[in-house]
């Protein structure tokens, strides 16, 4: 069963990659939004092996807070400011 | 474990994975974001289904319910937002493509 955990981990290496050796700033925030999802099923993943109720938790408030910093590169990146 | 939820998250794990790919190997910003949002959405979308086949009607389930709402409701508007933004800030298409409609309304200032 810890196979999905490993498969999930390489997606996330990834992800890091692209992070690190993005040419454009676009494509940097590509890649935190998609490891901001992936790791939303990462916590899905432990919260169903375990049985608890904590990793779910983490998982919500991880979409939370992946989507608002999206959103907010996203902002700087049209407009260079935070202004309008 | 029944076998439902080991095909539903051999299924969410292989769309994850493949989107992943998607934003290693395509050459463009606009590809890497038509690649891995729409596959990165989908498959975790089947691993917090696989949780709620698993454990019935739960708390954990219940979370789950809301976090499927919450992402199919904020991840295609964070993607249209990094599309919209990145266009406008001039960061040009890849030399191969062959239209691109969004520059008829609003032309692409240069990047300085």
């Amino acid at each position: 069963m810890e196979i999905f955990l490993i498969l999930l981990l390489i997606c996330a290496f990834f992800c890091l990659y692209r992070v690190g050796a993005g040419p454009t700033p676009p494509d940097r925030t590509v890649a935190i939004d998609i490891l901001g999802i992936l790791m939303v099923g990462f916590c899905a993943i432990l919260s169903l092996f375990t049985g608890k109720d904590l990793y779910m938790n983490v998982a919500i408030s991880w979409a939370l807070l992946a989507f608002i910093g999206t959103t907010a590169l996203a902002k700087y990146l049209e407009g260079r400011t935070f202004d309008e | 474990m029944s076998d439902l939820v080991i095909i539903f998250l051999s299924l969410g794990v292989f769309f994850n994975l493949a989107g992943c790919i998607g934003l290693i190997r395509f050459p463009d910003i606009y590809n890497r974001l038509q690649a891995s949002t729409k596959c990165v959405t989908l498959g975790t979308i089947l691993i917090l289904v696989a949780i709620v086949i698993h454990f019935g009607w739960n708390s954990i389930s219940i979370k789950a319910i809301f976090c499927t709402i919450f992402i199919l409701l904020t991840a295609p508007a964070a993607a249209h937002a990094i599309s919209r933004g990145s266009h406008r800030a001039g960061f040009p298409l890849w030399e191969g493509s062959i239209m691109d409609r969004y520059r008829d309304d609003f032309p692409q200032k240069p990047i300085e």
